[in-house]
């Protein structure tokens, strides 16, 4: 980050601040910031690492989430250095897939993933990881699901697609793609010859957890401080965060986390209105973004939102998050019959982007967005 | 530094000390943040001396916003005109290790903290007068971005109200400087503890900055609305408080304020 910047007072300052100005000083990480791409004062140093690339508007480098039609609305990408919230759907349906595709397109991208779940062992979540559509059999699967919704913005889309066509391609192994953002197929798992080449680290939290303390330091939730302290040391052993300047090669860290907040993971936000951690979460979600402004990685954390029965908690976590994605699925409520939506599955809620270096963010025009699982792909429509 | 003590004499005194000024600045349902990128140029510009307490963004986040407006904050940094206290880093340091000594964010390792003295301390150091005779800035000023986060790492809404209470004697009083702090607003009853923070500063504020979302929805060419509320905490409510309202249009380097309903876009 541009040079140090806590407390220029000097003398007097506590011990542990002046060594952060210490510290970072020391790094070679310091004038172009992980986010700040192109838009530093000092002049443009575009950091080129595989999978990525610089934002249209501020020059913030940006990540596919694995679905370009979020990608897009979310004005080109996720940034690096910030965190992506999903708020999960009633049944827990369509949030996995979401989920999946962020970390299958870390794989495609050649990106270090760490996979974070209470739930599943993270091998098994990455055995389900969805196939990728490479070069030209996406442009069937969108002849054959037809054309009758096209809209100017999904037509838009195609000529994106078209274009990607005419970059030269990178060769032979399944690893390498130049393309930012791919087409998955869900019908099909990941070749597991892609999946040996992924690097990987996962976190499980029935393996990780060890008899907890009457008093945890900091007063979390004994599995969010295990997650974090694990986070924290991947950072730094993955040299995301600058801390090995000699490395030639930069990467970016994909942390998936999935369901935080349910009482998997030892939270009870879920079970209770006055509960007792309930600065838990909120604390976890503060440090979390803290780590990962500070590295090169970005983050997309899956919350059982309609579960919090605290609604402040729901409130606060919001905006403690950068961008927030709301998915409500019509299984099971009265729109499923609703004529309007038979084409759908349910709406996307784009509830938050943030304004990263700027005053202005990249917000999209039309808030009525709805999402359909087609018969291999997962769109997102504008207008119904 | 003031030891414990003479804290809690502080927070047992009460308004009777406070002068100065007090600037509040609320978001309701939209991004208020545009306003302390303007607070934070425009007393740089002003030659003064600003401790900015920055708990949601990173240093850089300003830097690059405050370029657009017209000030670096690295020249200010460099040159003691801004102690800038980015928490998001720093929170990493006393999060995973025990802290040697006191520090500002020490109440992210309390269960729910009773006050943030640490913080004040800091505060108060960044902002004590230079020896030396003369003074190389103006007077002081204190900057918060945002208060409503403090609510969710586990400090009361009181021990907030007393750090403010505490900051604005120092601050506003003693040191005749300014205090701007930002508050969300959520507006629904859903977060008591939000809305008493903000009940609570809003009486204590001389002049209150609302951006609010438009009443009728999202709208392109129209961000937000701005009312504008002078007030006069501490004298008898005689005199009506003065208020305006803006629509404003948030752009690339500026902002643009509007009487209502007369958007260049809708004439």
């Amino acid at each position: 980050m541009a040079a140090a910047a806590t407390c220029g007072a000097g003398a007097g300052s506590p011990g542990s601040v002046a060594a952060a100005v210490d510290r970072s000083s020391a790094t070679s990480f310091q004038r172009k910031g992980p986010r700040a791409g192109g838009a530093d004062g000092g002049g443009p140093r575009l950091v080129s690492i595989a999978g990525t690339r610089p934002s249209v508007r501020n020059g913030q480098l940006l990540v596919s989430t694995g679905l370009p039609a979020l990608d897009q609305l979310l004005g080109g990408g996720l940034a690096v250095g910030t965190v992506l919230l999903i708020e999960e759907d009633k049944y827990n349906i369509y949030s996995p897939l979401l989920f999946k595709y962020f970390l299958a397109e870390g794989i495609v991208s050649g990106h270090t993933l760490l996979v974070a779940s209470a739930r599943e062992h993270p091998a098994g979540i990455l055995q389900e990881l969805p196939a990728p559509l490479l070069d030209d059999s996406y442009e069937k699967e969108f002849d054959e699901d037809g054309c009758n919704h096209k809209t100017p913005d999904s037509s838009m889309k195609m000529k994106i697609a078209w274009r990607y066509q005419l970059l030269p391609k990178m060769e032979a192994g399944p690893v390498s793609s130049s393309r930012f953002g791919h087409y998955y197929d869900t019908s099909k798992k990941i070749p597991q010859e892609l999946l040996r080449t992924a690097k990987w680290h996962g976190f499980f939290l029935p393996e990780r957890i060890s008899p907890p303390l009457t008093v945890e330091p900091c007063h979390l939730t004994h599995g969010y401080m295990k997650l974090l302290e694990f986070i924290k040391k991947i950072v730094s052993e993955e040299g995301v965060d600058g801390s090995h300047p000699q490395k030639k090669t930069k990467n970016i860290l994909r942390i998936g986390i999935q369901s935080l907040g349910s009482p998997l993971w030892g939270d009870d936000a879920c079970c209770a209105e006055a509960c007792d951690d309930s600065h838990s979460l909120t604390k976890f979600l503060y440090v979390l973004r803290g780590l990962v402004r500070a590295s090169l990685s970005a983050c997309l954390v899956t919350v059982p939102a309609h579960l919090i029965q605290n609604k402040a908690i729901t409130a606060r976590v919001t905006s403690l998050s950068d961008t927030v994605v709301g998915l409500e699925s019509f299984v099971g409520s009265e729109r499923e019959t609703n004529p309007l939506y038979k084409d759908y599955h349910g709406l996307i809620h784009i509830r938050q982007i943030p304004r990263l270096n700027n005053l202005i963010c990249d917000e999209s025009d039309v808030k009525d967005l709805a999402f359909k699982l087609k018969r291999k792909l997962f769109t997102i429509e504008t207008g119904l | 530094m003031a030891d414990r003590s003479g804290y809690q004499q502080m927070t047992a005194l009460g308004r009777s000390r406070l002068k100065g000024k007090l600037t509040l600045l609320c978001d309701a349902k939209t991004d208020g943040s545009f306003l302390v990128h303007h607070f934070l140029s425009f007393f740089l510009k002003a030659k003064c001396k600003v401790c900015f307490v920055a708990l949601v963004q990173s240093f850089s986040h300003y830097n690059i916003v405050g370029q657009k407006l017209g000030v670096s904050l690295t020249t200010a940094w460099e040159r003691g005109q801004l102690v800038f206290l980015e928490a998001l880093k720093t929170s990493l340091d006393i999060f995973f290790q025990t802290p040697a000594g006191p520090h500002p964010l020490q109440f992210l390792r309390e269960a729910s903290a009773r006050n943030l003295q640490p913080l004040y301390a800091f505060v108060q150091e960044a902002l004590k007068p230079e020896d030396g005779g003369e003074a190389t800035w103006r007077h002081p000023v204190l900057l918060v971005d945002d208060l409503s986060v403090l609510l969710s790492l586990g400090v009361r809404a009181v021990a907030v109200l007393d750090f403010i209470h505490y900051c604005r004697a120092t601050v506003c009083t003693e040191l005749k400087g300014n205090l701007v702090a930002l508050v969300h607003d959520s507006g629904d009853a859903a977060d008591e503890e939000n809305d008493l923070l903000v009940s609570g500063l809003s009486h204590q504020s001389h002049l209150i900055l609302r951006a609010e979302g438009l009443a009728t929805g999202f709208c392109k060419d129209v961000h937000g609305q701005l009312k504008v509320l002078w007030r006069r905490p501490s004298q008898a409510a005689a005199q009506r408080d003065r208020s305006l309202t803006y629509q404003y249009k948030i752009q690339d380097k500026t902002v643009s304020f509007f009487a209502k309903g007369l958007s260049p876009a809708v004439l």
